[in-house]
């Protein structure tokens, strides 16, 4: 199994995805009221953060720092974990990751594990891949069990089972779950109780656990994970054994950056002033915790996305999911209809770029590059920019889709080279007038019939974009 | 090639063309805040935990009041609670260390804590004296928790500033809780359904 198998499912590509989820009324009304909630509480809190503009230009700035170091960084971070008694694994791809994590589980004789939420080990498909070795491995986050328990796949970063309503969320608990009490009602104060009944004695028995973490620290070879339920406590805390899938860009430099990070991750992902939970662990602390404490580091693609350097910003990433929740693609579509495991906006440029973009060409184009993702990020990410360089990437191997249309009605707006190239002059100006929320339907500069590729280098054409978008905004001002 | 040396080699192949060294990262962010008790406070109640401001002189009387009016009578008491604090309750020490059903048996457990965040309503803990190892704060169904008023500072950097990252250290803001149901808080999944905030001053 490659990592691009593994990443990129074998779904249909996301135009067809995309058509059949927008006519599933359901989901899309489950969807937009999950993303409505999150977005006002979201708002609210970045409101009253006068300096939130600035922590940004410091998130961004750690991060690139970071990446423009990652060698040094990683080095670093081995040395400082593995002297606090921690055992530091390197993985090139998913494959060799989830070797690893078994051979780790059957060195303990272990054949059950408990989980973390993690979206490292969603990539390399962790979970199945221990199946076929003999080991079941337990999701404990409650999104997480919804979905492992209906059989389902994740929909969203933060919120993995965000297009499931509480009624169906009751059916899966009194279908799938064997101790669900059957009088459960669908209150969701219920259904969290039923969850933590069902996997209360699966935490006091468990020898293994398996986490991922939001960031690690380059200067202390600390990690830290960011949680609401305490799930992810039971993980870190009780187990003898604890292995942690760790994206190499998860690194920073030093443990004061937290201070940054820890204001921008709550409020942008659950829109909270902090999450209930964050846990921070070094190696090995005697007497406290896992005695066995094991981080395997993960490539996996991300040293592609580094090579490219309009396109390594995604690797900024902090997994937030604020991008999906204002994305106006992303609320009609749902996550699945992206096909991977990273949706939305993210999904849409690290997707292509960590499997390489002839497998998945769609994906750049399921964006109407309206740029409040860009807007919403904590760690701005230029999401349209990078999009639009995929685009060109896109066409350029040749396999750009035919057929690109997100919705008939507004892919028009897309039709022809001409067309092409307004839309994308007008996209920085869109981002610099908007106010408020996505723009209507109507404004979408969704694609359909791929326009010919711009004949000049693509760093040229997209100079000379930019200038004319520049022109445009002066000339504005004037007026 | 091992892994290790193939990925580190990915990684300087990737970003040699342009590494530029030694940029500032700008921190032009707010490093303090005024935010003091009145906001820990608030916050705490937005999280759905009890507080209560108690004088440092009668902290006796009202950790062990508040103890038998909330029906925790065994009570799990780490290694550097003071034995007045619990006069008439039933203490449990984790010495030797206790396996998670007994955890989940005793009716609560007290701590204190390593520092506190006003803007944010958390409370630090490090796994020093008062506190415990990690699973102490988290198995039993309710914490009390005592923070000195000096313990508690504005704003997250100011907490980062005073903490030391090489011990075991939990950020805990309100009780158990979680979003993953449309998008609504509800608390009390796996952690302590309840917590109790007491501020000494
Ligand atoms: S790209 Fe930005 S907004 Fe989207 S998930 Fe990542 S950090 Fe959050």
């Amino acid at each position: 199994m490659s990592s691009g198998e593994t990443i990129w499912t074998d779904d249909p590509p996301f135009p067809a995805n995309a058509k059949r989820a927008v006519n599933n009324a359901q989901l899309r009304r489950n969807i937009r009221k999950a993303t409505t909630t999150i977005r006002e509480r979201r708002a609210n809190l970045v409101g009253e953060m006068p300096d939130w503009q600035e922590l940004r230009t410091s998130g961004a700035a750690i991060k690139d720092e970071v990446l423009r170091n990652l060698d040094r960084y990683l080095e670093q971070f081995e040395a400082a974990a593995t002297g606090r008694g921690a055992q530091v694994h390197w993985a090139r791809d998913a494959d060799e990751a989830n070797s690893i994590v078994a051979s780790l589980v059957a060195a303990t004789g272990e054949t059950e594990v408990i989980k973390v939420k993690s979206m490292a080990t969603q990539e390399i498909g962790l979970v199945r891949a221990l199946a076929e070795r003999g080991i079941a491995a337990y999701e404990t986050d409650l999104a997480e069990l919804i979905i492992q328990l209906g059989h389902d796949r994740p929909s969203h970063i933060v919120v993995p089972a965000i297009h499931k309503n509480r009624a169906e969320i009751r059916e899966i608990f009194l279908k799938e779950m064997n101790d669900a009490p059957a009088d459960l009602s669908d209150d969701p104060q219920a259904l969290a109780e039923a969850a933590r009944q069902h996997l209360r004695r699966k935490f006091f028995e468990a020898k293994v656990a398996i986490s991922g973490a939001n960031f690690a620290i380059a200067e202390t070879g600390s990690l830290l994970v960011a949680e609401s339920e305490g799930n992810g406590r039971m993980c870190l805390t009780l187990p003898d054994t604890l292995i942690s899938v760790v994206g190499i860009e998860k690194l920073l430099p030093t443990f004061r950056d937290l201070e940054v990070f820890l204001q921008l991750l709550p409020r942008s992902s659950t829109g909270e002033r902090m999450n209930p939970y964050n846990s921070v662990w070094t190696g090995v602390t005697p007497g406290d915790g896992p005695q066995n404490v094991h981080v395997i580091l993960l490539d996996n693609g991300r040293t592609n996305v580094l090579r490219d350097e309009v396109g390594r910003q995604a690797l900024r990433c902090i997994r937030c999911a604020a991008c999906l929740n204002v994305c106006p693609v992303y609320e009609r579509t749902g996550g699945h209809a992206y096909g991977a495991t990273y949706p939305g906006p993210i999904g849409a440029v690290l997707t292509p770029q960590l499997v390489g973009v002839e497998h998945a060409s769609e994906l750049p184009f399921a964006s109407s590059l309206c740029g409040y993702c860009y807007e919403v990020c904590p760690v701005k990410i230029d999401i349209p920019t990078v999009l639009v360089k995929l685009r060109h990437d896109a066409v350029r191997t040749g396999r750009h889709p035919v057929e690109g249309a997100l919705f008939g009605a507004a892919g028009a707006a897309m039709k022809g080279r001409r067309r092409w190239t307004r839309a994308l002059r007008l996209a920085p100006l869109m981002r610099f007038a908007r106010r408020g929320g996505p723009p209507p339907l109507s404004r979408w500069t969704s694609v359909r019939n791929l326009p010919e590729p711009p004949d000049q280098s693509f760093r040229d054409w997209w100079v000379r974009q930019h200038e004319s978008a520049r022109e445009v905004i002066r000339e504005r001002k004037r007026q | 090639m091992s892994a290790r040396d193939e990925i580190l080699a990915r990684v300087r192949e990737a970003i040699a063309p342009a590494s530029p060294s030694d940029r500032q990262v700008p921190r032009d962010y707010r490093t303090r805040t005024e935010d003091g008790i009145d906001r820990f406070i608030e916050r705490l109640h937005h999280y759905q935990a009890r507080t209560q401001r108690i004088a440092a002189g009668r902290l006796e009387k009202g950790v062990r009041a508040t103890l038998a009016d909330r029906g925790v009578h065994r009570v799990l008491a780490p290694d550097g609670i003071p034995d007045g604090w619990l006069k008439n309750l039933e203490r449990l020490t984790d010495t030797p260390p206790l396996d998670p059903p007994a955890l989940d048996g005793v009716d609560g457990v007290i701590t204190t804590c390593a520092l506190a965040i006003a803007q944010t309503g958390t409370i630090i803990l490090d796994g020093s004296a008062g506190m415990g190892r990690r699973a102490l704060s988290l198995v039993p169904d309710y914490h009390l928790c005592v923070v000195r008023a000096d313990q508690i500072v504005g704003s997250v950097p100011e907490a980062i500033a005073k903490l030391d990252a090489t011990r075991p250290l939990t950020f805990i803001s309100g009780p158990s809780a979680t979003v993953d149901i449309e998008m609504v808080r509800v608390g009390g999944v796996h952690g302590p359904r309840r917590l109790e905030v007491i501020i000494a001053e």
